[in-house]
């Protein structure tokens, strides 16, 4: 543990805020002693500080100049670089462009996090004909670059922390930001992509509710339906990281179980499927996407085979909105 | 007269900046300045349709699912698809989930702090509010937090997740709700309606709807002097003449919220010389002549374009300014509340108009007047019976989506054609509020309720009355300027 606080300055620039809405559904009982008692003290965020106006462009400032100490520049939302490279789509107050005071900051801050999918790579700020020129930190959507280019590496040499996910989950932001406080954050802790292992080693399909009709690709057809949402309604939880279902959102939620595809919005380059988000690309009948490490041969014979002995229940089950069969009582004990 | 520009504006959602010509310590004149541009219109373009649904909840964390509920209603118009009463339910419950939240955010998160600055330092009710809404560490900060994410355990639910939820679909919810989770639907709303009357009111929530007049409002507030927030907060703001503060042009616009089988709970309409009217939505018209925005005449939305033109003459903003039969109108809580004929609502606005108390209460009035709504709601629900209608998109189709965001009217207006999206055109209700200047010079809700406003002490550079204005609008920029 550090003895002497860590200052932490949280901005924001092209992106929608649902990071910092998501991180208000933290489950403690105080995000901000939470944070405390990690020995981090937060410098300034645009939607909880008291300061306004002069007195938050002064800590700003004091950051830029050194005469306040900068150990974590969070980021939120994207970066934008338009219109023509100029950074003026979001302007500063005094009229720079966001764009510069973010790599000025970046350059002297001791730690540079991406919080969410649009700071980390561009995200949806990015789709489309990406009107903002928006990209990432350090990445433009897969492609290592972005804001501070490739071999950017903070006072302490670490790349850029990118907490993906549309929005992230509040305990990937608040267990980041503790393991870097307490020093147990190191370059072996980022994935390829520069995401924290600690949530970016798991899948969205671990811990799905639906694995029984996954088991034996019992497919939902339309939204509502109980069935395993891979095979017609685009779910990608067996390719995307992340713990959505292990860990869960605000309570007992997580996309697959308030029946809706994984989106894989923890991953480059989401906002731009090549195909409708909420179906599935097939080729020949096979989905193009299968689980991230399962060889294509091995998955057809397999869901051949499980589809032929899927139960009339998972069946019947799969493209209903609720239980049509349940599992029946066998008068024996279980064995 | 001097010039004094305010920002950035924090405590509000994305940014904002406020430029003030002040002479004989008066606000003169305001010009709103929202300093960023994402483009969604123009995301948006060529998409496949159902696709909108994926993005537009992006636009905003804070208004997502009002997002995602403008879309689905916009897909559904278009589709001539329509929602089984489950779906119907369990999509006014998202929604009233989502702005209730945000209600509770503003006050206590966004609005409140700014009473226990030192500037007040004088005042008798100071160090309680210092110790009771500091940002961050006052009190109540650590008592909202907890009972603000327990509450938005209807998210993990009803939407899986909130923000950024797929479950709102054109033909009802994706989540079908069971008998178990039912019945913790309606736990977790008595638990949220004990904290509120425990901590926000003092009172029932039935006792606070019931509130007829500003008069029966204030002795309420003696009989619960320093018991609970909103009589402290009445105290303070009776204390200042917030409700002297913060007037714009007294004309009021509702979309109407939360419908069901024909009725809504709050019914849409225009108020215009205390006179509620039917609201012609075909009046609405966007100007983008103080805006750095490409255009000349005024559109409506429906065939209307959102392409930037940055560095464009006489333009300070890139929000447009959207005017109903070429008028200003306000929106949000206090509207709708204005709409639904509330007698203490309209008692405060046919004494002093709209200003800063009245748009807080209103909000606060709404907390203790949905959750009532959504109890019941809840007890509606007939789990084993459908919650989704389905329909393919058609190749060419026109729709529109009209919801109450928490911080007012949102509306969608989409085009398809050969199975893409032609055009789509979003107004959020802060680009009604914090609009710009149009054609005839007209300043927006905002630059209004800013003019007259004395500044004798410009609190370094961001005079403390001008931020309780803005603030009382609970303004999302990021709505605005999507």
């Amino acid at each position: 543990m550090h003895r002497e606080p860590l200052n932490l300055l949280w901005l924001q620039s092209g992106g929608c805020g649902g990071c910092t809405l998501s991180l208000l559904n933290a489950e403690c009982s105080n995000l901000f002693d939470t944070l405390e008692s990690f020995g981090i003290h937060l410098l300034w965020h645009p939607s909880l500080s008291e300061e306004s106006a002069q007195e938050a462009r002064r800590i700003i400032d004091d950051c830029a100049s050194g005469a306040t100490r900068l150990d974590i520049l969070c980021l939120e939302g994207s970066v934008l670089r338009g219109p023509h490279g100029s950074g003026g789509f979001h302007l500063t107050t005094g009229g720079n462009p966001m764009m510069m005071l973010i790599e000025k900051l970046a350059a002297i801050a001791k730690h540079t996090v991406a919080i969410g999918s649009c700071a980390a790579f561009g995200g949806v700020t990015s789709a489309g004909c990406n009107p903002a020129d928006a990209c990432g930190l350090q990445f433009e959507g897969d492609l290592p670059g972005g804001l501070l280019g490739r071999d950017f590496r903070d006072v302490s040499g670490l790349p850029v922390i990118n907490i993906a996910g549309c929005p992230t989950h509040p305990n990937w932001i608040i267990e980041t930001l503790a393991a870097l406080a307490t020093g147990v954050l190191n370059g072996q802790s980022l994935d390829v992509v520069q995401r924290p292992r600690m949530y970016a080693d798991h899948l969205v399909h671990h811990g799905c509710t639906r694995n029984e009709f996954y088991e034996f690709k019992a497919s939902a057809h339309k939204p509502s339906d109980l069935g395993c949402l891979m095979e017609n309604l685009g779910c990608k939880g067996t390719q995307a990281h992340a713990d959505c279902n292990t860990r869960l959102w605000n309570g007992e939620g997580s996309c697959v179980r308030g029946g809706y595809a994984c989106i894989a919005c923890t991953e480059p380059g989401f906002e731009e499927p090549g195909h409708l988000f909420a179906e599935t690309p097939k080729l020949a009948g096979i989905p193009i996407g299968l689980p991230i490490d399962m060889p294509k041969a091995w998955f057809v014979v397999l869901a051949s085979l499980s589809k032929s002995a899927t139960p009339k229940r998972v069946k019947e089950n799969a493209v209903s909105d609720h239980q049509v069969v349940v599992p029946i009582v066998k008068k024996a004990r279980q064995k | 007269m001097t010039r004094l520009v305010v920002g950035p504006f924090n405590r509000v959602e994305g940014d904002l900046e406020v430029t003030l010509d002040v002479a004989d310590n008066q606000v003169q004149a305001a010009y709103v300045n929202s300093p960023m541009y994402r483009g969604f219109e123009q995301i948006l373009k060529d998409k496949p349709p159902l696709d909108a649904l994926v993005y537009v909840p992006r636009i905003c964390g804070i208004c997502s699912v009002a997002q995602s509920a403008a879309s689905a209603q916009a897909l559904a118009d278009a589709m001539g698809l329509k929602s089984p009463e489950n779906g119907l339910l369990a999509a006014n419950l998202t929604l009233a989930a989502e702005n209730l939240a945000d209600h509770l955010t503003h006050f206590y998160l966004f609005f409140m702090p700014d009473f226990a600055r030192d500037y007040y330092r004088n005042r008798s009710w100071f160090s309680a509010a210092q110790a009771r809404f500091k940002s961050v560490r006052g009190s109540a900060t650590a008592e909202v937090l907890p009972a603000r994410a327990k509450f938005m355990h209807l998210m993990g639910y009803l939407a899986g997740k909130w923000p950024h939820t797929l479950s709102l679909q054109p033909g009802g919810s994706s989540r079908s709700i069971e008998l178990a989770e039912q019945i913790r639907l309606s736990i977790l709303l008595t638990e949220f309606r004990l904290f509120l009357e425990r901590t926000l009111f003092g009172d029932k929530l039935e006792s606070v709807s019931s509130l007829d007049s500003e008069s029966a409002l204030l002795a309420w507030m003696q009989s619960r002097k320093s018991k609970a927030d909103l009589p402290r907060f009445l105290e303070i703001s009776y204390d200042l003449n917030l409700h002297k503060l913060g007037r714009a042009t007294d004309r009021f616009m509702s979309y109407g919220a939360y419908h069901e089988g024909g009725n809504s709970l709050f019914p849409s309409g225009l108020w215009e010389e205390g006179q509620i009217h039917t609201l012609d939505i075909s009046a609405i018209r966007e100007d983008v002549s103080h805006s750095w925005m490409e255009g000349e005449a005024a559109l409506a939305p429906a065939t209307g374009y959102t392409l930037p033109q940055p560095g464009k003459t006489g333009a300070y903003s890139w929000c447009k300014a959207p005017r109903l039969n070429g008028l200003v109108v306000e929106t949000g809580a206090l509207a709708r509340q204005l709409m639904a004929g509330h007698p203490l609502v309209v008692d405060l606005v046919l004494r002093h108009g709209g200003n800063v108390t009245a748009r807080v209460i209103a909000r606060l009035l709404e907390l203790a007047r949905v959750l009532p709504a959504m109890e019941e709601w809840v007890k509606r629900l007939r789990p084993g019976e459908p919650f989704c209608n389905n329909a393919t998109p058609l190749d060419d189709a026109r729709g529109i989506g009209l919801v109450e965001a928490a911080r007012g009217s949102l509306g969608h207006w989409l085009e398809i054609r050969k199975g893409k999206i032609a055009n789509y055109q979003i107004i959020a209700p802060t680009t009604w509020n914090f609009s710009p200047r149009d054609t005839a010079g007209n300043p927006g809700a905002l630059e209004h309720a800013l003019v007259g406003v004395p500044i004798e002490d410009n609190n370094d550079g961001a005079p403390i009355a001008v931020q309780h204005i803005v603030r009382s609008f609970d303004p999302c920029m990021v709505c605005t300027v999507h």
